[in-house]
């Protein structure tokens, strides 16, 4: 069919049926080492240099379970108020593709390290709904393929492929919630807010980067529509390559409405993978999941159980950070905001970070104005989430601490977070490379003062006479002739010292 | 006297005193190679240069009264090429890693060269370690030394093999069902399967990982056990590693030789005989355990009646294991591609090149073991495998609770010809039937030959098993019995294998 069909209108969808979700996500953990090597967890990297027997699958190499990946796990299950196994192990999953070293991925099965949880989302409105946690387990990513040639991008029709496997043993923990209904009309934007919900609780717990336009969280909506009123699950379909938050409440309602058009008209929903297409909102085919995979799960041999004990469990609930929710309503009674004033700032995306900025030694009001406004300029014209912005609430607060101090101006002090956007590194890293600091120095200062001041011996002669506010024809001289670089309240101070009028 | 008739303690002694090179020592084995393996197939590849520098570094160590690396510094080595070996082809007795040069050292490998160790070269095998005879090597057969119209056993055949024809001292072999203690019965030597995590498996190219366990392969008691401090230990690298120290096995074997076994008791399993075990099989296994009486021991029959079930549940387990393991073997990063024609998908090239790398045996494992773990089989085969398992294991619990070390015969017949059982797979699973509930319950065993049998003059082994960690009192049971052995008979066994 090459026609497009009629779309059910959104309202109508809702009077027919009731929408079911299940949201998987997957999440980078931002560990030192790979899950299962030494190798470093880095994103990008020139291909296959991140790499070694272990997570090669090269013949008779053996995993090593990397501790810091199972304690960011139960912090996790701990933040999602799950239940965390007192003993549990890896399994494999046997299937076959190319980018997958070993043939099977090192995963968890039936007996995952955090079961049982929940999270409390709140939406736009400020209404909250709890969000069931099916489960949290631990796995290692894949590789990348590269598909050359071929229409689709997909291994199917290439002319040949690349793999590159530094992601290959990458931690990855898969959270799963069990089946939201209820949700109704509001279904896309609970999607929503319980993926932004989770990537702030896990940003909050320093576990991964959550950088969803890298990849390192990623999540895949599974939408089913049950006929108003009916208590069984319609079939659902699952949609992968949901790149943003707005994309997993795009997409979410858009299955809605194209499920709901298709068993209107009497035909069935396919249970399948569907791929998200960011550029019109809509969703296409992959694989059939008629009949499911077998993935021939069985304990894995080459691992130890873990069995974390109980002690070791309360001692990092104990040391859990400050969670988003918990941190919000401090913020709203220190800065004495109203709930519309937090509201604003959560929705905008700032309400943490300017918090963490704060945290790091910022002033509020300072903290505020450069998220809200600057940034949030920088954010939208790149078209990304605020905190998706490649610059950490701790570098905002250098650059604060670095204006308060004189060391630059607010001018500067813009260009430098530029030069952290764009990946130049931290604040005084770019400010060395770029050469930015304000010429403090007084001698360099003392040579161009002198110099401007031999040039207007008039405007010395009126300072000197006491006309100390004509000393700015001098200060604008200076600051022309250190290209702006000054601080012009020091050579104001200097010029005034010089002509004896302090 | 030949070097390659002495055993690898006297070699030892002799390099490590200057009375004798360890250039030498490696010439007289690469000679002795170059003059047998067309007859027996012991390696699959020899490492001539790499030994001799080896033995070259030895010797300017001891010229310069520099301490020896370890004990066996020295002494000519030869390794199942299961073993990853850094520079140095491993093959795994298969076409599909033909050519293959891994980029790292197993750890076996690393200890054996940290320890100065000269490495001939790599053995032949049953491919990926499948198998009881070395017939299913990719390269051809390896031939019992004793006999060379029979098998030496397998699948660390070649390692056997090798010991027997003196092309080695010493040898390392791996062990998943008795692919050590088999062939060291079925060629007269001694071969341990340490307990399981004793000896890393890192570099070790797993078969069936929960069972898999190199160990020490030589013609004495005492060689198995300076080879053993050699290679085992803990290792981070491999997870079930067990982080104990390494028994004291050469102390074991040194204390056995004193010939007293007064207050050790030995059970004798009542499962592990009886029928379908060769007659001379049986008598050879009678008059060990009369040997042992003699030395002192208190002997009592041991019943483990969960033993019948574990040739079945080890034909689960290892071959589901064996399943996703070897799937790696798919022509994307490594070994055999073949089909790549531009016209074939990924899809088509792996299965092509699976087809063509694989022997039969190989590939029968990998379908029993795929249908074991299929959904809804699951539980009926992998799960009752895993309980028989754990029932196995009970059985040597109450057994250890009686007696120190549990003896039976270590092959149900001494060696078979070649070409005998390849057409009737369960024949040929049946020479582990002794063997496969120690790896099972992951505890330890050693094969000492029992002398000859009776009936058809070939060798016999007597298989002492011992508990978890307990490997030095299999040690001093098997040092203590081959020195009697060879009293009785008026001379050391190796001595009576015919000239090649
Ligand atoms: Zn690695």
């Amino acid at each position: 069919m090459t026609t497009k069909t009629e779309t059910m209108d959104y309202d109508e969808v809702l009077e027919r049926f009731d929408p079911v979700l299940g949201l998987e996500v997957h999440v980078e953990l931002s560990t030192r080492t790979k899950m299962f090597c030494g190798c470093p967890n880095a994103f990008g990297g020139e291909p296959n240099t991140h790499v070694c027997p272990t997570c090669l699958g090269l013949p008779g190499a053996l995993p090593v379970v990397n501790g810091s990946a199972v304690e960011s796990a139960i912090r996790i299950g701990l933040g999602l108020n799950c239940e965390i196994a007192g003993w549990c192990r890896f399994a494999r999953k046997n299937y076959f593709y190319p980018d997958m070293p070993k043939n099977f991925q090192t995963s968890q099965y039936d007996e995952p390290i955090a079961f049982d949880g929940y999270l409390d989302v709140e939406l736009g409105d400020g209404e909250t709904v709890r969000v069931g946690i099916e489960r949290a387990h631990m796995e290692e990513d894949t590789g990348k393929s590269l598909h050359v040639g071929g229409a689709t991008g997909r291994i199917h029709g290439a002319d040949y492929s690349l793999l590159d496997y530094n992601r290959a043993g990458v931690p990855l923990i898969e959270i799963v919630t069990k089946p939201i209904t209820g949700a109704g009309r509001r279904a896309p934007e609970v999607a929503r807010a319980y993926v932004t919900a989770l990537r702030d609780l896990l940003r909050a717990m320093g576990v991964s980067d959550v950088r969803m336009d890298q990849g390192s969280l990623r999540c895949d909506a599974n939408v089913s529509l049950s006929p108003k009123g009916d208590e069984a699950f319609g079939t659902r379909s699952e949609t992968k390559n949901v790149n943003s938050l707005r994309s997993v409440e795009r997409a979410v309602r858009y299955e809605m409405t194209r499920q709901a058009t298709l068993l209107s008209r009497g035909e069935r929903v396919v249970q399948e993978t569907r791929h998200f297409q960011e550029a019109d909102g809509t969703t296409s085919a992959g694989r059939p999941k008629e009949t499911s995979e077998d993935y021939r799960y069985f304990p894995e041999p080459d691992l130890v159980p873990i069995a974390p004990s109980s002690a070791w469990v309360e001692e990092l609930r104990s040391t859990l950070p400050e969670l988003p929710w918990e941190r919000r309503r401090r913020i709203q009674q220190e800065w004495q905001l109203t709930d519309e004033e937090l509201r604003d700032l959560v929705n905008t995306g700032a309400a943490d970070v300017v918090a963490a900025t704060v945290d790091a030694g910022a002033p509020v009001d300072d903290a505020r104005s450069w998220w809200v406004q600057f940034l949030t300029e920088q954010a939208n014209s790149r078209g990304v989430d605020l905190a998706d912005l490649p610059v950490t609430p701790a570098q905002v607060a250098r650059v604060i601490a670095l204006i308060s101090e004189g060391t630059l101006t607010n001018k500067l002090g813009r260009e430098v977070v530029l030069g952290v956007l764009a990946g130049e590194g931290d604040p005084d890293e770019v400010i060395a490379s770029r050469g930015l600091e304000v010429v403090s120095d007084d001698s360099a200062l003392t040579a161009a003062i002198d110099e401007a001041l031999a040039a207007q011996p008039d405007v010395v002669e009126k300072i000197r006479g006491g006309k100390v506010q004509a000393a700015g024809a001098i200060v604008g001289a200076v600051m022309k002739a250190t290209q702006g670089q000054a601080d012009a309240k020091r050579v104001r101070e200097l010029i005034l010292q010089r002509c004896g009028a302090e | 006297m030949d070097p390659t008739t002495r055993t690898a303690a006297e070699l030892a002694a002799g390099i490590h005193s200057g009375e004798l090179s360890s250039v030498e020592v490696t010439r007289s084995h690469l000679e002795r190679i170059a003059k047998v393996d067309s007859e027996i197939n012991a390696f699959l590849h020899v490492e001539t240069e790499g030994a001799l520098a080896t033995a070259e570094k030895v010797d300017a160590d001891i010229a310069a009264g520099r301490r020896p690396a370890s004990p066996l510094a020295g002494v000519p080595l030869g390794l199942k090429d299961v073993l990853t070996t850094k520079g140095i082809p491993t093959t795994c007795g298969s076409r599909t890693l033909e050519g293959w040069i891994p980029p790292y050292d197993a750890t076996v490998t690393r200890k054996l060269r940290e320890a100065d160790v000269v490495v001939l070269g790599k053995t032949n095998m049953d491919e990926f370690a499948m198998g009881s005879s070395t017939e299913n090597s990719a390269y051809g057969p390896t031939r019992n030394p004793w006999d060379t119209t029979r098998v030496p056993g397998g699948s660390s055949g070649g390692s056997a093999a090798a010991l027997a024809a003196f092309q080695a001292p010493v040898t390392v072999g791996t062990d998943t069902g008795g692919s050590v203690r088999q062939p060291g019965a079925l060629t007269g030597t001694v071969g341990v399967k340490p307990t399981y995590g004793g000896v890393s498996r890192y570099g070790l190219v797993a078969f069936s990982s929960s069972l898999d366990q190199a160990g020490p392969c030589a013609r004495t008691v005492l060689d198995a056990a300076l080879l053993h401090e050699v290679i085992g230990g803990h290792d981070p690298m491999d997870s079930t590693s067990l982080n104990a120290p390494v028994p004291p096995v050469v102390e074991a074997a040194r204390r056995g030789a004193s010939g007293d076994l007064r207050g050790l008791r030995v059970g004798v399993v009542t499962e592990l005989g009886g029928e379908g075990y060769q007659p001379g099989v049986l008598r050879s296994f009678a008059a060990a355990v009369d040997t042992l009486r003699e030395l002192g021991a208190e002997v009592a029959e041991v019943s483990c009646p969960n033993f019948e079930y574990a040739l079945s549940a080890y034909y689960l387990i290892a071959p589901s294991e064996c399943s996703s393991n070897l799937a790696r073997f798919d022509a994307m990063r490594y070994g055999l591609r073949v089909a790549d024609d531009g016209t074939n998908g990924a899809d088509d090239v792996m299965s092509l090149s699976r087809e063509a790398g694989f022997g039969a045996e190989v590939k029968r494992r990998i379908i029993i073991g795929t249908y074991a773990l299929s959904a809804g089989y699951y539980d009926a085969y992998y799960g009752s495998a895993q309980k028989v398992r754990s029932l196995v294991t009970r059985d040597f619990d109450a057994a250890y609770d009686q007696v120190d070390v549990l003896v039976s015969p270590t092959a149900p017949t001494t060696a078979f010809r070649v070409g005998e059982r390849v057409d009737d797979p369960m024949s040929m699973y049946r020479a582990d039937l002794c063997t496969i509930p120690t790896n099972l319950a992951g505890t330890a065993a050693m094969s000492v030959p029992s002398g000859l049998s009776d009936e058809d003059g070939l060798p016999v082994g007597l298989q002492i098993m011992a508990p978890a960690l307990a490997d030095d009192r299999m040690y001093e049971v098997g040092a203590a019995y081959e020195r009697a052995r060879d009293a009785a008979a008026g001379g050391a066994l190796a001595d009576r294998i015919p000239e090649l």
